[in-house]
């Protein structure tokens, strides 16, 4: 198990008050909130600050982590001291993090002699099942033509010594087509269980997208940026171009630019309506390594007036 | 796990196919009914109908709802700060695919 500097997380000096481990705190969870931040590492940094904090905000956590000692570093591997927290008591505080995902660090530190946390309140009778929320990652071809993916949850619960324990979760789910980013899929009756059978709560799945190396998505709409060759462009063709459904013949009218746009109508995602596919034209600029080139572009250079700078009024 | 797990699932699209009365969103998100009440009131969620009972939110109410909830649970802001947030949000998405998708002069 690798030891967590929490100061360092946060940036702060072994010393730091409680009013500046809040100030940092709060400043880095605006950062890296997952909502707010498109950091890619935006989730894990979030989790990370939200757990360093919960341990230096309580007075009682930050001096039994202080007690370790300051020569750990971070990463290094670490067993918990016999008699660690001795003479500690923690009360049962709140949580920051609402889905508590803590390490394995934090766990073996903290995770016992804890009063009851909060979410075993949540562990009281319902008549209805509690709806559970989870976002799952699917490919942009599982929106094309709909699919089925096996996905997996890690779903909090706590074991019968009342401590936080997670429990994997296989499910094998149909992908709608026409799905986009951020939509839910709600299934009937998968979430928590009620007080009958018939009662339990419904599972929320928000759909995001994997990186697609050739298309980005805006809703239903892609965008695809397509290499064109100077003379292509200048000129006119016809390349042929991938989309979801098969490659076209796309027809590239004379004169284009650099960042002209050519609509592909229904070629997105399906639904209704369909989705377009924007063809975003790049000029792509051979090089002049070789005799032949340079000539070419020698000739361009002596017989073409063309002045790219021509705005500038110099 | 139970074996039904192994079947494929079929569900629907919240966005499309669903809308949600005050006590159906208060459920799916596991808040108050003030929580709802108060991001009506400071127009993040936009239901239709008159009157509390008869709130018909619709499917895309859940995930703005859900964003305002998790900005006030984890950053300490309140509803207000919430609305603007996710007001702010949307321009930046809004700015960002224009950038991306080269419209910027358009």
């Amino acid at each position: 198990m690798d030891y967590k500097d929490y100061y360092q997380i946060l940036g702060l000096e072994r010393d730091a008050s409680q009013d500046d481990i809040k100030r940092v705190y709060r400043k880095l969870a605006r950062k890296y909130h997952p909502d707010v931040s498109k950091q890619t590492d935006a989730e894990d940094r979030f989790k990370e600050v939200g757990e360093a904090y919960e341990v230096l905000k309580d007075p009682e956590k930050r001096a039994a982590y202080d007690q370790l000692g300051s020569n750990w570093q971070a990463g290094q591997d670490f067993n918990v001291p016999p008699g660690w927290a001795a003479g500690f008591e923690f009360g049962g505080g709140s949580f920051a993090g609402g889905d508590s995902d803590y390490s394995d660090f934090f766990e073996s530190l903290f995770g016992h002699g804890f009063g009851p946390r909060e979410r075993t309140a949540h562990g009281r009778f319902h008549a209805r099942g509690e709806d559970h929320h989870a976002k799952i990652l699917v490919d942009l071809e599982d929106a094309w033509q709909g699919g089925t993916r096996t996905i997996t949850l890690r779903i909090p619960g706590v074991n019968a010594q009342g401590h936080l324990q997670l429990a994997e979760r296989h499910l094998k789910v149909r992908i709608p087509k026409g799905v986009t980013e951020g939509q839910h899929i709600r299934l009937a009756g998968q979430g928590a269980a009620g007080s009958t059978p018939g009662a339990a709560g419904d599972l929320y799945l928000e759909i995001a997208f994997r990186p697609h190396p050739l298309y980005r998505v805006d809703g239903r709409d892609l965008y695809l940026e397509v290499p064109i060759a100077p003379w292509e462009a200048a000129l006119g063709a016809t390349v042929k171009t991938p989309t979801p459904g098969g490659p076209v013949e796309l027809k590239i009218p004379p004169g284009s630019a650099a960042g002209g746009k050519l609509r592909l109508k229904g070629k997105g995602i399906p639904g209704k309506p369909h989705g377009d596919l924007y063809a975003v034209l790049q000029i792509a600029l051979p090089t002049a390594q070789s005799a032949e080139a340079k000539a070419l572009y020698e000739q361009m250079r002596r017989d073409l007036t063309f002045n790219p700078r021509a705005h500038f009024g110099l | 796990m139970s074996s039904n797990e192994l079947q494929p699932l079929s569900g629907c699209i919240v966005e499309e196919e669903l809308q949600f009365s005050v006590v159906e969103l208060c459920h799916t998100c596991a808040v108050r009914r003030e929580v709802v009440i108060e991001l009506v009131q400071q127009g993040v969620l936009e239901p239709s109908g008159a009157g509390e009972e008869s709130w018909r939110f619709t499917g895309s109410s859940l995930r703005r709802a859900r964003i305002a909830m998790q900005l006030q649970r984890d950053l300490g802001v309140n509803a207000a700060g919430a609305a603007l947030a996710l007001q702010l949000m949307d321009e930046i998405e809004h700015l960002r695919m224009q950038l991306a998708g080269g419209t910027r002069h358009g």
